[in-house]
């Protein structure tokens, strides 16, 4: 009931707003929308999955709460972002081509409605509606990506578009292939299907699930950014407004991951963890290494975020491929990414709104132009790139145990790849943050804008000092329920 | 009897060719029997030779004609064919081969660009319909599991179509697509235009005149002939107990052939070259796919 | 039974080969179109013991989408923007067409060295799906414009959908629904946005939306 309720306030909030006249009234349903949604979020925490299409597991729970918890900050932020905004048309980044923005309600009934698709990718019992709402997902978002009309962002909406409903394709295939595997087991094919059947231990057969797996890993992994599966990503989460790629790379690519989990779950069944894990221990390092070279190379600081979201979705990737406690740091470090990324990406907007542009060679002085935001920028670069005290310095931590017990060599590369990755993000971050100023201070900065990336590194900091016994327990839960070891 | 009929007939196929077009096009046309009449008239003229051709040039037209008469004692109409054997299909296919050798050979011979370049364009061709050729009677070979053009006749039929009627389908259109090709007609080559570097077949043989034109002539109406009896003999032929009146059977699908022959020169326009592969190719692309119906 | 099923996966073969082998892109939205109807309506051919007004209705919105209501939205799409109705392949339309056949005859070995541990209806059914989901991927990346590589998608989901149609007999209704409402939605989203590439890059060439890299 309370999980329908989830999906369903979104869903409708969205359709009103595509009917709504732009201004305040449209702006102020979004934080309204996901606070009821965020309280709707914590009550269904303790609730069991029931046996219908939806439920809320373990992990479901974990997502939908990472999920709930970015988007109600991206909400707030995207009010003030929303009435800063000018009307008509605005001049480019480079100062050519001016272009205008997306009507407003558009923009807002979209959100709302990658909202709902979101939850519903936590809430599905059934692999084949996990599938209708990953898909579903790309489609409430490419609009999103298209709302500054300029050339740019068209052409990463139509990479997105393709690209992610191909991947998402061979996904649906994958699951086809799955009801393969089981078709010569006593319950009949479609039923593994069913997340609910899966405690009984289904009996598939290897040779089609592996090949079931490894199509719903390039499926799902295209969503996620996995390397080579990755080259929309960049793109999009630049060209994004940096309220969508705070999203996107925030609460989308988890969902992503949640696919694929679910295709590990299943693997787990049915005792092919080994080879699952191995798939995913390659994705994961290739992803870290690649995302890792690319940044040492960043030129554009939303660019370089979006680069390092392929870079931690690579650590997620490897932690589940590592097993043991691998999978729960990799499950911790889920949501310390949310909130540490979400958190940047909103700053990077600010950036763009006071300076006009991306590039890292036009920026400077942020710290000193914008105090509160680029205090928070050098904050936020901190507590992603895994400095203690903040919790992905513990999540970070984790896989690196996890590592060095399966193998010294897999920890080093590992360490490698961060470190390259700090080195390419400290040069761009403090070059933006301390290099010489480019605008005289001081430029106003509005609550609406700092408050919410503040929110969200405090959270990452008191998770790096202090996890709640409750998020301790579902985070536990969830690793267990994975089932790799 | 059957191949002195395919003698007599062949040259009418093009007559009613023509009058289906002249048909479409509101014309009267030119009476049916007028390639007989030519034919006779250019047997009585002489002939004028180029200075710089060799044997070779007369040698072409006298090649390809016999080996079209080699080719018509294979094929069955209405009772089998006066030769066969297990295999003889590849000498058929050779045969027809021969025919291009010959042809394109006595073009070369000439040393005139035109000719070359057509001699070049109608190798290109053949070698594209090769593999459909092939390709097609494999199909039938296949689902006949008869390796004589005769055997293929006695086992195809009403029955083969209920059974495998997609199959039949898929290699008849096959068939007549080559056929087009094959015989220089509209969509890859068109038998009546009048410049020079859109022709094909025509540009070979600019050059003969008097009784080797008319060998030639009458060896593209016998090809023409041929190749519509290998639809009506292999994909719609007739078993009726009758010798006579299969025979009377086949010789009236062949025009039929003849007629739909006809019907696509009339509603379709010449294809540019850069097309012909692909139309060319999109036979050779049905009877795989008829292949793939058979063998799976 | 056999024959008609035969006949509707022949016709999505043909369907393929004719979107491989067309130059001009109006033929190859209705080859598009065409190769809808076959797969909206193999069901029935497949599990003539199960048809139910669900399994009705379905067809009918499925036919009525991928015959219609997409041919209607991306020649819409052609007209408004007045694209070059060139197909401009990377991959000429001859050797094309020779990969359409080469897929079939790939995916037929794969199933040949490869059983399937259900019995599908047809032994042509699974073949034909995986062949059709090479000739989509394969329209993707040899085709320039934006609306080949939209119209590639479309080749590329039916395919999928006919490999589950192998699988599944009846997937529950609402998924199905779910899946046939996604592809719209796509097709729908890809539609605009084949408009506004139009617009803003006055053609729809991919080549030409290269500004994003690194």
């Amino acid at each position: 009931m309370l999980v329908a309720l989830l999906c369903l306030i979104p869903t409708l909030a969205g359709l009103v707003a595509f009917w709504l006249p732009p201004g305040p009234g449209v702006r102020r349903l979004l934080p309204a929308v996901a606070a009821v949604h965020l309280l709707l979020s914590a009550l269904a925490w303790s609730e069991p999955p029931g046996g219908g299409w939806l439920g809320l597991d373990s992990l479901g729970r974990l997502f939908l709460v990472i999920t709930s918890v970015v988007f109600l900050a991206a909400s707030v932020y995207a009010v003030s972002y929303l009435r800063e905004e000018p009307a008509g048309l605005q001049p480019d980044m480079g100062g050519e081509d001016p272009f205008s923005n997306a009507k407003e309600s558009v923009f807002v009934g979209c959100l709302l409605l990658f909202l709902a698709s979101m939850t519903l990718v936590c809430a599905s019992r059934h692999l084949t509606l996990l599938w209708v709402a990953i898909e579903a997902t790309t489609l409430a978002s490419a609009p999103l990506i298209y709302f500054h009309r300029h050339r740019r962002s068209l052409e990463a909406t139509w990479k997105y578009l393709l690209v992610c409903s191909v991947g998402i394709g061979l996904a649906l295939l994958g699951n086809f292939l799955l009801v393969l595997a089981a078709a010569g087991g006593t319950s009949g094919g479609a039923e593994v299907l069913w997340l609910d059947r899966l405690a009984q231990g289904p009996e598939l057969d290897p040779h089609w699930l592996r090949l079931a797996f490894i199509l719903l890993v390039v499926g799902y992994g295209t969503k996620m950014g996995l390397v080579p599966l990755h080259t929309w990503l960049p793109d999009t989460h630049s060209e994004a407004p940096s309220v969508v790629s705070a999203l996107l790379s925030g609460a989308l690519l988890n969902c992503a991951f949640l696919g694929i989990l679910r295709g590990l779950q299943i693997c787990a069944g049915a005792g092919q963890a080994p080879f699952a894990q191995q798939v995913m221990t390659d994705f994961g390092l290739v992803s870290m290494a690649v995302a890792a070279l690319f940044l040492l190379s960043a030129r554009d600081t939303k660019r370089m975020l979006a680069w390092s979201s392929v870079e931690h979705m690579g650590i997620l990737a490897l932690g589940i491929g590592l097993g043991g406690g691998g999978v729960f740091f990799a499950l911790f470090h889920a949501l310390n990414h949310s909130l540490c990324k979400a958190a940047m990406f909103l700053v990077a907007g600010t950036f763009l709104a006071t300076f006009r542009t991306r590039l890292v060679a036009r920026l400077g002085g942020a710290i000193h132009t914008l105090p509160v935001a680029g205090t928070l920028w050098v904050a936020g670069f901190v507590a992603l790139s895994g400095t203690p005290p903040f919790a992905v310095f513990l999540s970070e931590l984790g896989v690196l145990r996890a590592g060095l017990e399966v193998h010294p060599w897999l920890a080093a590369a590992y360490l490698v790849c961060l470190a390259t990755a700090f080195v390419g993000m400290a040069r761009v971050v403090l070059t933006v943050a301390l290099g010489p100023p480019v605008l005289a201070p001081p430029v106003r900065e509005s609550w609406g804008k700092s408050l919410p990336p503040l929110a969200l590194l405090l959270l990452a900091l008191l998770l790096g000092l202090w996890v709640p016994a409750w998020l301790l327990e579902g985070l536990r839960q969830a690793a267990a329920l994975v089932g790799v070891l | 009897m059957s191949m002195l009929l395919g003698l007599f007939l062949a040259p009418l196929l093009a007559g009613l060719i023509h009058r289906v077009k002249a048909f479409f096009a509101g014309r009267q046309g030119r009476p049916l029997l007028q390639l007989y009449w030519d034919l006779a008239r250019l047997v009585r003229k002489h002939m004028v030779l180029s200075r710089t051709t060799t044997p070779v040039f007369l040698l072409g037209p006298a090649l390809s004609l016999v080996s079209l008469l080699a080719c018509l004692t294979l094929i069955p109409l209405g009772g089998p064919a006066l030769l066969r054997f297990p295999g003889d299909i590849l000498l058929f296919l050779g045969l027809l081969a021969l025919v291009r050798f010959a042809t394109v050979l006595a073009a070369m011979d000439t040393g005139s660009s035109f000719e070359g370049m057509g001699a070049s364009r109608e190798v290109a061709i053949g070698a594209l319909a090769e593999p459909g050729i092939f390709l097609s009677l494999a199909v039938l070979v296949v689902q006949t599991r008869a390796l004589s053009l005769s055997g293929i006749w006695a086992r195809s039929g009403p029955e083969l179509w209920s059974r495998a009627g997609l199959v039949m389908v898929l290699v008849g259109i096959a068939m007549f697509l080559l056929l087009l090709a094959e015989n220089s007609r509209i969509p890859v080559d068109d038998p009546n235009t009048h410049l020079e570097l859109t022709m094909i077949h025509e540009v070979m043989v600019l050059d003969h005149s008097g009784p080797a034109l008319a060998v030639i002539e009458y060896a593209s109406a016998l090809k023409l002939w041929i190749g519509s009896l290998l639809l009506s003999s292999l994909v719609f032929p007739l078993h009726s107990g009758s010798a006579w009146l299969d025979l009377l059977g086949g010789v009236g699908v062949v025009f039929l052939v003849a007629l739909a022959v006809g019907l696509v020169e009339s509603t379709s326009a010449r294809l540019s070259m850069l097309r012909v592969p692909q139309f060319v190719g999109l036979s050779s692309a049905l009877s795989l796919l008829a292949l793939f119906l058979v063998i799976r | 039974m056999t024959g008609t099923i035969d006949f509707l996966l022949v016709s999505m073969i043909l369907a393929n080969l004719w979107v491989l082998g067309s130059s001009r892109l109006p033929s190859c939205i209705r080859a598009v179109a065409f190769q809808g109807v076959a797969l909206g309506l193999l069901p029935f051919a497949l599990y003539p013991g199960h048809i139910t007004w669900d399994l009705v209705m379905l067809a009918l919105v499925s036919i009525t989408l991928k015959a219609v209501v997409f041919p209607h939205l991306l020649k819409r799409a052609l007209l408004e923007a007045r694209v070059d109705p060139q197909v401009e392949p990377f991959v000429g339309h001859g050797i094309s067409v020779v990969v359409g056949v080469a897929s079939l005859a790939l995916s037929v070995a794969l199933f040949r060295r490869h059983p399937l541990p259900i019995v599908p209806p047809s032994d042509l059914l699974m073949p034909v799906a995986v062949s059709t989901l090479l000739v989509g991927l394969f329209m993707l990346i040899a085709r320039r414009k934006a609306l080949t590589q939209a119209l590639g998608y479309l080749v590329f989901e039916n395919g999928i959908q006919a490999f589950g149609l192998g699988v599944l007999q009846h997937a529950p209704l609402m998924v199905e629904l779910g899946i046939l409402l996604d592809i719209f939605f796509a097709v729908f989203v890809m539609g605009i946005t084949l408009f506004h590439i139009r617009r803003a890059f006055a053609t729809l060439d991919t080549l030409e939306m290269a500004e994003l890299r690194g």
